[in-house]
């Protein structure tokens, strides 16, 4: 079943064509994903998907109804959750303080409620809780529960970001660059704990630079280069894609 | 858990019991005038603490709110509805039939006919909300000093209204406001009768909405804010809905300036245009910035100490100018409030050392 279809979305700023007809679709239960050179459009068509920027033209819809056009939080309201190649966790806060910002599309609380603490959404809070325990005992980072998360160890952080991103219980998960500023160590982690994400049956959309980490874990890659989808296959055939070849190591015969 | 959270404020009752106590075994129950004012200042300052320290903006026309709820009830208790009652005003009539409307002799001996100060206050109230939703829902989209600038500009246009406005008495403000009375016996009044009364009042209002703002930080929304204020993108991200939490904060901190100013005015039974101005934006900002901005004890305790201070003329004629100084020496050596100084630490560090 197709999750994420993406139909000829363009991105232009200006006079720059940043994401040129690009189509694919996600289907359920899969990682897919989006690779290329540096500047090729993958995160540019990250935050289209997120609605962090608007689509200059095209389609994106998602359980086969339009995403395009909605704010970020109507977004993850829907089911998709992301995370950021520079994470962004909220500083001041701790670990399980940032999860519980994730439950959020998942409680409903307001400002009476907040006010007055009535039994139900102490009851609720009760809940957020529970649930952002759970996902820190997932991500093996229970013991940092109460550290202010910005203080963590990049790793750390990144599986806090991860617990954040999954609070909402997603039925779609943007993960952008999660390998970035990680040792190899850390990137064997982060693909353990994306496996293990997949396992819970939520769907992974990733865009990343760091090809061993894509290879490994991808059911099917898309590659980008200057905003154009040039290839879109299993990760064995992206392989030994001769373009896919040329744009990493440069032409043969230059 | 819920002792932690409750004891500081049983303590906190306590000590204004005490303080009470204190005015009158010396003699000086004076004071409590100035502490009454001083705790709906606090009032106002504590949501602003919100808005600032736990939303992450900036609201440079708090005054104004003040003002909106002050003078707003003010008019409404003070101006005499008789000749348009005679006249056969439908709306009047209206609410005369409803007993929402009192009688009463005014300073002169001449009666008065004007609005319940019960209803004067829910309109108050209802006008400053109006208000807030209408100034806060286009300059909440801008950011940092573009928003401190728009606040700052909403702030001087209520100033400049309430000076230049007949209804509002111009330069002179509103005098002559009746007491408002909150239950049979309990009464909002300057009278000197009413002082101990008045202190009791004041306080628990000032309890009350710290204990609300302090629960409201403490959950769901609470957290929101929190996050809006690291990343506001990231906040989004989680399905938070910015605008509309930074517009609900604003508008709640709004309401709350505008209790503080509807009873302050009931209590000092008039209004006067230097409650809007400037200075005194300038003046709440600068204590929750004192206070540590993210830390609603912080501002409590230091609008208490610096409001009674400027209240007893502690400042004498350089008032404004030493709530401006403090703001700046604030931001240069103690961005954190003065109870994160350095200083402390330095003094901590060394006596553990010995």
């Amino acid at each position: 079943m197709t999750l994420l279809d993406i139909k000829d979305v363009n991105k232009h700023f200006g006079g720059l064509q940043a994401v040129s007809q690009v189509s694919f679709s996600v289907r359920q239960g899969m990682i897919k994903s989006v690779i290329g050179p540096n500047g090729a459009g993958k995160t540019t068509l990250f935050n289209l998907i997120a609605g962090n920027l608007p689509l200059s033209s095209g389609q994106i819809f998602f359980n086969a109804r339009p995403i395009h056009g909605l704010k970020p939080y109507q977004i993850a309201r829907r089911g998709i959750s992301r995370t950021f190649q520079n994470m962004k966790l909220f500083p001041g806060m701790t670990a399980l303080e940032n999860i519980m910002v994730g439950r959020h599309t998942r409680s409903r609380a307001g400002f009476i409620g907040g006010m007055f603490h009535f039994p139900a959404s102490r009851k609720e809070e009760k809940a957020i809780r529970d649930k952002s325990c759970e996902l820190l005992h997932l991500l093996e980072i229970s013991q940092y529960a109460d550290v202010e998360a910005s203080s963590l160890a990049f790793g750390q952080q990144r599986a806090v970001e991860f617990a954040r991103a999954l609070a909402s219980e997603p039925t779609l998960l943007l993960l952008d660059e999660p390998a970035a500023g990680l040792n190899i160590y850390e990137t064997a982690e982060i693909a353990r704990l994306i496996m293990k994400i997949k396992a819970q049956g939520i769907t992974v959309l990733l865009v990343e630079h760091d090809m061993s980490l894509v290879m490994d874990i991808s059911d099917e890659i898309v590659v980008l280069n200057f905003g154009q989808k040039i290839a879109e296959d299993l990760p064995s055939a992206i392989q030994q894609n001769r373009e896919v070849i040329q744009i990493y190591l440069g032409d043969a015969d230059a | 858990m819920k002792a932690r959270k409750y004891l500081p404020i049983l303590i906190l009752l306590l000590v204004l019991a005490g303080v009470q106590q204190l005015t009158r075994m010396t003699g000086t129950a004076y004071f409590l005038t100035q502490m009454t004012m001083t705790a709906y200042y606090s009032l106002l300052i504590i949501g602003l603490c919100l808005v600032m320290g736990y939303a992450g903006q900036i609201s440079l026309g708090h005054a104004g709110f003040f003002a909106i709820g002050g003078y707003t009830s003010a008019v409404l208790t003070t101006y005499d509805l008789a000749p348009l009652l005679a006249k056969g005003n439908g709306v009047i009539s209206f609410l005369a039939t409803w007993g929402l409307l009192v009688s009463r002799d005014n300073l002169y001996g001449e009666t008065l006919l004007s609005v319940n100060p019960w209803l004067a206050c829910v309109g108050a109230i209802m006008l400053t909300i109006i208000i807030a939703f209408l100034i806060g829902m286009p300059v909440l989209k801008l950011k940092g000093h573009y928003l401190a600038m728009a606040t700052l500009g909403f702030g001087i246009i209520i100033y400049r209204v309430v000076l230049a406005t007949e209804i509002f008495g111009e330069a002179d403000g509103i005098s002559d406001v009746p007491g408002f009375p909150l239950l049979p016996g309990i009464i909002v009044s300057g009278d000197f009768s009413n002082r101990v009364q008045n202190y009791y009042i004041a306080c628990l209002l000032l309890i009350t909405g710290f204990v609300l703002l302090q629960n409201l930080i403490d959950s769901r929304v609470g957290r929101a804010l929190r996050a809006i204020h690291g990343s506001e993108e990231a906040a989004n991200a989680m399905g938070v809905d910015t605008a509309r939490y930074k517009l609900y904060t604003f508008v709640l901190s709004a309401v709350f300036a505008s209790i503080a100013g509807i009873f302050l005015t009931h209590y000092n039974g008039g209004i006067g245009p230097s409650e809007a101005g400037i200075m005194k934006s300038v003046r709440y900002v600068a204590i929750v910035a004192i206070g540590g901005m993210a830390n609603l004890w912080g501002a409590l305790v230091m609008a208490a100490v610096l409001n009674f201070l400027s209240l007893r003329g502690m400042f004498g004629s350089y008032d404004d100018a030493v709530f401006g100084a403090i703001l700046i020496l604030i931001m240069l050596f103690a961005p954190h409030g003065l109870l994160r100084l350095q200083v402390w630490r330095f003094f901590k560090k060394s006596s553990t050392d010995t």
